[in-house]
């Protein structure tokens, strides 16, 4: 009987000495870095997706150059917009979406790269930097990293597969509950606009309200909507099909043999990561050297064979077993990107029609 | 000087609550009045009216009061044996009932989608025993099975706190006046736990109703409470106005639930937190 009391008591002391610890750590923790901030001068801070970078690399760059790297991850490139304008931290390079490199473009919140400090910039083919142009129409703000689509990766033993070369099969009755849809506005919307053969870009309401209502009828159909999960759910086989980047259909391919990828008929996005200097970058000479490092072959085989998305690194492309280059999911053929837009930056007010849009999807009734 | 000493004591503990308690209570009460360029506005606060967003609030209301009703019912009648048996055991049997909240919150949940998902481990026995297969994940009663795992210590803890204090004697003196059980059940041990279990459905209610992350994981984004709402409002759309209006309508709610549950309590003697 008294045990359990004394548990309780025991527990509101120790957490109110817990938290007290806690609190003179945080301040002792700021104190030393405030004090550690005369070394700052030879660091890079650098913000990338999660997963994203090869960690021997930055081992690497630090002893070939002596300049300590602080690296930091997030998970869509929203978040990343919240934490870059939050303005805690003067990130000196970012990497990043297609649509929000545009987004920070139009806000002013890039610097120019010299190129002349890059000069191994000329290993990226050509044709990327063309891509690049759609939302970087001079060049001068980003440097592509790796590059892919979005389709359909689905289990061959459960699928027919003469269906799955549309994005119809998603809304198949038959295949109730097994169905993984990308949760993300800009995917998801995508899929419906395609079917409908409407722009991705469109920013007109009565495209978009059909594609909401496409979207909502799917809705009893999807097992869940996710982003990086639906690989994991793939590979464990919970589900028949997902919409996901061609990278992670590459990477889950590698896992199970009964997986195969589609690029639907009705096309696609074309997405291209890129790296910019953000307005905030305090070093920005050390974030054009670590570029050029990324561009170098060996270095951008490192970062490739982690990764396994598509490269825009021509040199490294070209030294890999030829199967590898012929694989159409890691490398989409020309005929497939060819059917492909890149995503666009919307203005804000059709961002945030279609953000309600997509919460009303996902509030909506099944 | 004592005084002067003890204040002094207190000190990292006001500096606590200064920092992160009342320091974003203010910024959340700020950004929730103003508009993006800092004009007053009140359209953050009314947009709970939006349907997407009452909806959202009412099935976080409703996901919270099953959870609640499902923690109660299991609890009082656990607390009831628990506090029947001999001494000795009791202290294990709480134990084993604190024990998973050893582990972090996260994992747990995270382990009850792998238990959960199609190809899990609880599909995988059923099937072999020839039981049709369980399809919960991905609905809002997964998001309640997960509550209800995640809060009942909360509610097993102060009822069984409550139903501990009640002395042997009154219930003796009681059966000598010629009381039968169910006489004693509702006239003395309901009244005297009635403390334990006020602070019990305030501790599993507030948490149900304000979370995001057991309805993020287990209902596979299909089911939106008014928790995702507001996270996505900070995370996704960068609109921290909207997301901050809907926290205040949220603390509301919290702070009138938690109101009208201790002036119910206060009846049935000291509480326990």
């Amino acid at each position: 009987m008294k045990k359990i009391k004394w548990l309780q008591k025991e527990f509101i002391l120790y957490s109110s000495k817990i938290f007290t610890f806690l609190l003179i750590g945080i301040s002792i923790s700021c104190c030393l870095a405030g004090c550690g901030s005369k070394d700052s001068e030879n660091t890079l801070i650098v913000l990338n997706y999660g997963k994203y970078l090869e960690p021997e690399v930055l081992e690497k760059f630090e002893e070939e150059t002596g300049i300590k790297i602080e690296y930091e991850e997030y998970v869509t490139p929203e978040n990343m917009y919240t934490k870059y304008r939050a303005g805690a931290i003067d990130y000196d390079l970012i990497c990043t979406s297609d649509y929000m490199v545009e987004k920070l473009i139009q806000e002013g919140q890039v610097l120019e790269i010299d190129f002349n400090n890059i000069p191994l910039s000329q290993n990226l083919d050509q044709t990327y930097f063309e891509f690049s142009k759609s939302f970087d129409p001079e060049n001068k703000y980003a440097i592509p990293y790796f590059f892919g689509t979005v389709g359909i990766l689905y289990n061959k033993e459960l699928v027919d597969e003469s269906k799955v070369n549309s994005w119809k099969i998603l809304w198949d009755k038959d295949y109730s509950g097994q169905i993984i849809m990308a949760d993300s506005v800009r995917d998801s919307f995508m899929v419906a606009l395609k079917i409908l053969g409407y722009s991705l870009n469109t920013t007109d309401e009565t495209e978009l309200k059909e594609a909401q209502d496409l979207l909502i009828q799917q809705k009893p159909l999807v097992y869940s909507y996710l982003v990086d999960e639906a690989q994991d759910e793939m590979i464990a086989e919970n589900a028949a099909m997902a919409v996901v980047y061609s990278g992670e259909a590459g990477y889950a391919l590698e896992f199970n043999d009964k997986l195969a990828f589609s690029v639907p008929k009705e096309g696609s996005n074309m997405w291209i990561d890129s790296w910019f200097i953000p307005k905030s970058a305090k070093h920005k000479e050390h974030a054009e050297k670590f570029l050029n490092f990324l561009c170098r072959e060996d270095i951008s085989m490192m970062n490739f064979d982690y990764v396994y998305y598509a490269t825009p690194n021509s040199k490294t492309k070209e030294s890999l077993e030829q199967e590898l280059q012929e694989n159409t999911t890691i490398f989409p053929p020309k005929s497939i990107l060819d059917n492909c837009e890149v995503l666009k930056s919307l203005d804000d007010a059709s961002t945030t029609k279609q953000n309600i849009l997509w919460k009303e999807v996902k509030a909506a009734d099944y | 000087m004592r005084n002067l000493k003890r204040q002094l004591l207190a000190g990292p503990y006001l500096l606590w609550m200064a920092g992160f308690i009342l320091l974003p209570v203010v910024m959340i009460l700020y950004y929730a009045f103003t508009t993006t360029s800092g004009h007053f506005t009140m359209l953050n606060i009314t947009s709970i009216s939006a349907s997407i967003h009452l909806k959202s609030l009412l099935l976080s209301l409703k996901l919270a009061l099953v959870c609640t009703i499902i923690c109660l019912v299991l609890s009082y009648p656990l607390a009831m044996i628990l506090n029947n048996m001999k001494l000795k055991r009791q202290g294990f049997i709480v134990f084993v009932f604190i024990l998973p909240m050893w582990m972090n919150f996260m994992l747990r949940i995270l382990a009850w989608k792998m238990l959960l998902s199609n190809n899990g481990v609880i599909n995988t026995l059923l099937e072999t025993l020839g039981l049709p297969a369980l399809d919960i994940l991905n609905t809002p009663s997964a998001v309640v099975f997960c509550m209800v795992y995640d809060f009942l210590p909360f509610m097993i803890l102060p009822i069984y706190n409550a139903m501990s204090r009640i002395q042997k004697d009154i219930l003796e003196a009681a059966k000598d006046l010629g009381a039968g059980n169910i006489i004693i059940f509702f006239k003395i041990i309901v009244p005297l736990t009635m403390s334990g279990v006020v602070s019990g459905i305030i501790m599993v209610f507030v948490p149900a109703l304000t979370s995001f992350a057991i309805s993020d994981l287990l209902g596979g984004g299909k089911v939106l409470l008014i928790g995702n709402v507001i996270e996505q409002a900070f995370m996704q759309e960068y609109n921290w106005n909207l997301g901050s209006g809907l926290s205040v309508v949220l603390m509301i709610f919290v702070i009138a639930s938690m109101a009208l549950m201790s002036s119910k309590g206060e009846e049935g003697g000291a509480s326990v937190w």
